[in-house]
């Protein structure tokens, strides 16, 4: 049926239930020989046995939607924090293209990178002339500051040498000789999305602060957020420092970059950390990570090369978050103020009405490895139970961390930790051993289809509902942010499982 | 970590030598108290064999492929402890006629880099097989990598056309990064008048003749027990060539930027010495169906 009245237009969710539609569907399926509905339910069932789990398990070659992303992606969320930085992808375009939506998708908001365009030539003879063509067009055509260069896969493999190839596009002049080109080798081969920022974090803060070492410290503490993707996180970490008037450098800033104002006018490089605090953070008294896993090498780079001492605090849940502020006190000497000494009361107050509906709560939960340790910090407090913890790009380091975690706990007793395993996996733990929630990304969405396990969106990325990323996860605040999805869903999964008049309604209580 | 090491690499045709010099070469450095460690760049992962007096080492992408990724592997598999204490490790590549050598070299070297190889040595050898034809086998010259580039010739047509091939390469490298060219290493192959040839090529090429090693069947006779020259036979002349040739490494300072020659000159200077004939005799010998006298083989 043409929708030719344009005041009824039909809404994607309804247009393919119209008759013509379906025929066509019907059509499709009996040309292509499909199953009957009898065989696709009885392999559904099956799917949801132990037996077809173990077969699951026992998978060698084949990754089923995987609970991760690939280097570049990290590398270029890296990038945008620095101020007027363009981050550029040697290889080929379409990967590009595919890290920008994935950003926009989540952040609704625009993301520029751009691409040395590779194609069969380059990867024939190399890609040393699309990169000096493609630094000179990036510079005159989009005037950044400093342009962050990261590789696909197939500029890895043939082996480009970034680092030969800027200095020989500096050379014939594609950007002045003294602008900043810092870059990172990122082949998704190998690590993901949380190596890729590791890689181009340290690429950038090595080309900054290249001579900037002097004689005292500027009194700074450097904050290093990791692959953050909450920008709530960004804004609550600068409240904390302000209000306790700590002097610190946000290495690196993306929160203006990734929630910008509307004005009206399209800013291409909104926010970012300076270049010049940047380069001094080398001057710094300490930094400070709030993700291990995601800065492995910089951290390593900043005690070896900086001299500097670096820790890693993961601000969630009340513990997390006192460890943060005694962690900056004690390098700051700066006392914690009565107004976080009453947001962390109030934090607790916050728990404790909440506690009786979450005690003992059996979770499933998947991501990035900080963020599930986070996030079992949080858990534990609250007295939930983590029992399926699957995450994709898993190290043994991560795993001994998490599994201390949760030996700290009576609560983390039963937890299996499955590193390495993907989304599938996940699916046959919450049919064999269900749970009451699910907590991670959009993907979960298909999980709660077929299991019928609640599903928190926490983590990245988040597709299909909106403003999650605006909120902090990190600090009391953020405590009682994740208090308030966690409970709120289990609380209107248990109206759902109580609505029926007269059968179950008997709880369906208006109190909760 | 890596700024004292002094990073070298040897270069050269296929088959010319590379790995029999460059073993016996660091086994002399050995002998002087050096800490060495060799990293094979050659598919054929014979570049550590006659230190470790074995067939041929496992090597990294060997067991990557039986485990299934680089980074399952511990740095003590792959490399082992040989002759007067020199670390070797080899990163192998793919089945001859599959996959991608120069892919491999980046990964073997990249898992030892992040694997702190790199730690306590005086030295550290590449041995790459052949030209540098790609990104894979010009990553021993890269930036941070090998600062000394050794070319093994001989005064054979093919090993001077692969000697000029990898000072190009070398010269790409040199302006971007900080490789140098430390000498040619003739390897004897008694063909007339090589020694002022290849000092001549050395000339050309803006470095210098570092070593003549004059070609002797003891080697042969080392190498079918697996062992240098220097171990083998010490006392012999031979061994006492390679020690020359190690000190001669140590003390070097002559570094240079090449200045590879053309096709046309390299031609030349062939016909000059020679072992090619001149255009002229070319096209008469082609005319009148010149072949060699019988009982040439």
């Amino acid at each position: 049926m043409a929708q030719n009245d344009i005041n009824k237009i039909k809404d994607h969710a309804e247009l393919f239930h119209q008759d013509e539609y379906q025929e066509l569907f019907a059509a499709k399926k009996a040309f292509e020989g499909g199953h009957s509905p009898e065989e696709i339910d009885r392999i559904a069932e099956w799917t949801k046995t132990w037996d077809y789990r173990e077969k699951n398990f026992a998978r060698e070659a084949l990754t089923v939607n995987p609970a991760k992303a690939c280097q570049p992606l990290g590398a270029i969320l890296a990038a945008v924090g620095f101020e007027s930085t363009l981050p550029f992808v040697h290889g080929s375009q379409g990967c590009v293209a595919y890290f920008r939506s994935h950003f926009t998708r989540h952040f609704k908001e625009p993301f520029s990178a751009v691409s040395s365009s590779m194609t069969e030539d380059a990867a024939v003879f190399g890609g040393q002339n699309n990169l000096i063509d493609g630094l000179a067009n990036s510079y005159s055509l989009y005037n950044p500051k400093m342009i962050a260069v990261c590789t696909t896969c197939m500029a890895e493999v043939i082996g480009d040498d970034l680092q030969a190839f800027i200095n020989n596009a500096k050379a014939v002049g594609s950007v002045p000789q003294e602008f900043p080109v810092p870059y990172a080798h990122t082949p998704s081969f190998v690590g993901s999305h949380i190596t890729g920022y590791d890689n181009m974090m340290k690429g950038i803060l090595s080309n900054l602060t290249n001579g900037k070492k002097a004689e005292t410290t500027n009194g700074k503490i450097n904050f290093i957020p990791g692959f953050e993707t909450y920008i709530g996180n960004l804004r609550e970490v600068k409240r904390i420092a302000n209000l306790m008037g700590v002097d610190y450098t946000l290495l690196a800033d993306n929160s203006e970059y990734l929630d910008s104002p509307n004005t009206g006018e399209y800013n291409m490089y909104p926010g970012g950390t300076p270049l010049e605090a940047a380069a001094d953070s080398i001057n710094a008294e300490s930094t400070i990570a709030f993700q291990a896993y995601s800065t492995l090498k910089t951290r390593e780079y900043i005690e070896k090369d900086w001299k500097q001492t670096t820790s890693v605090v993961r601000p969630v849940g009340i513990r997390g978050t006192d460890e943060f502020l005694i962690k900056l006190s004690a390098l700051t000497g700066k006392p914690i103020p009565q107004e976080l000494e009453d947001e962390r009361g109030r934090a607790v107050d916050a728990l404790t009405d909440s506690q009786a509906w979450l005690h003992g709560k059996r979770i499933a939960m998947y991501g990035d490895p900080d963020l599930v340790i986070g996030l079992t910090q949080f858990l534990l407090e609250i007295g939930a139970e983590p029992v399926h913890i699957v995450v994709s790009n898993s190290n043994e380091v991560f795993e001994s961390e998490l599994r201390t975690l949760l030996d700290s706990s009576p609560f983390g007793q039963g937890a299996t930790i499955h590193g390495g395993r993907d989304l599938w996996h996940l699916r046959s733990l919450l049919f064999t051993e269900p749970v009451d929630l699910l907590i991670g990304n959009s993907y979960g969405k298909y999980l709660w289809r077929d299991t019928q396990t609640p599903l928190v969106r926490i983590g990245y990325p988040i597709f299909d509902r909106h403003h999650l990323h605006r909120y902090a996860t990190y600090g009391y605040q953020g405590t009682i942010n994740l208090l308030n999805w966690i409970v709120n869903t289990l609380l209107d999964e248990l109206d759902r499982n109580t609505i029926i008049p007269a059968k179950t309604d008997i709880s369906y209580d208006l109190i909760r | 970590m890596t700024d004292n090491i002094r990073q070298i690499a040897f270069y050269g045709k296929g088959g010319i030598g590379k790995s029999t010099t460059s073993q016996n070469t660091i086994a002399g450095l050995a002998e002087l108290g050096e800490r060495i460690m060799i990293v094979g760049c050659d598919p054929k992962a014979d570049s550590t064999r006659l230190m470790l007096h074995s067939k041929a080492q496992t090597t990294i992408l060997h067991l990557a492929a039986e485990r299934g990724a680089v980074e399952d592997l511990e740095l003590e598999e792959v490399l082992l402890t040989g002759y007067k204490d020199v670390k070797c490790v080899e990163s192998g590549g793919p089945e001859p006629g599959v996959g991608c050598a120069g892919r491999g070299i980046i990964t073997a070297i990249n898992f030892l880099e992040e694997n702190g190889a790199y730690e306590d040595l005086d030295f550290v050898s590449y041995d790459v097989l052949g030209d540098v034809v790609c990104g894979g086998f010009a990553m021993p010259i890269r930036e941070g990598k090998a600062q000394e580039i050794y070319i093994v010739t001989s005064g054979e047509m093919m090993a001077m056309y692969a000697a000029n091939n990898i000072a190009r390469g070398i010269l790409k490298y040199a302006h971007s990064g900080g490789v140098r060219l430390g000498g040619l290493i003739c390897n004897s192959r008694k063909v007339d008048r090589e020694l002022e040839l290849i000092e001549t090529l050395a000339k050309r090429l803006n470095t210098q003749m570092i070593h003549f090693v004059p070609r002797d069947n003891i080697v042969q006779h080392a190498e079918l027990r697996r062992m240098t020259v220097i171990e083998y036979a010490p006392d012999s002349a031979q061994a006492e060539e390679y020690r020359t040739l190690a000190r001669k490494i140590k003390e070097n300072t002559k570094l240079t930027i090449p200045t590879p020659i053309t096709m046309d000159e390299l031609e030349e200077l062939l016909v000059e010495f020679g072992i090619l004939a001149g255009e002229e005799d070319y096209q008469k010998a082609i005319q009148e169906g010149v072949k060699a006298p019988v009982g040439v083989a």
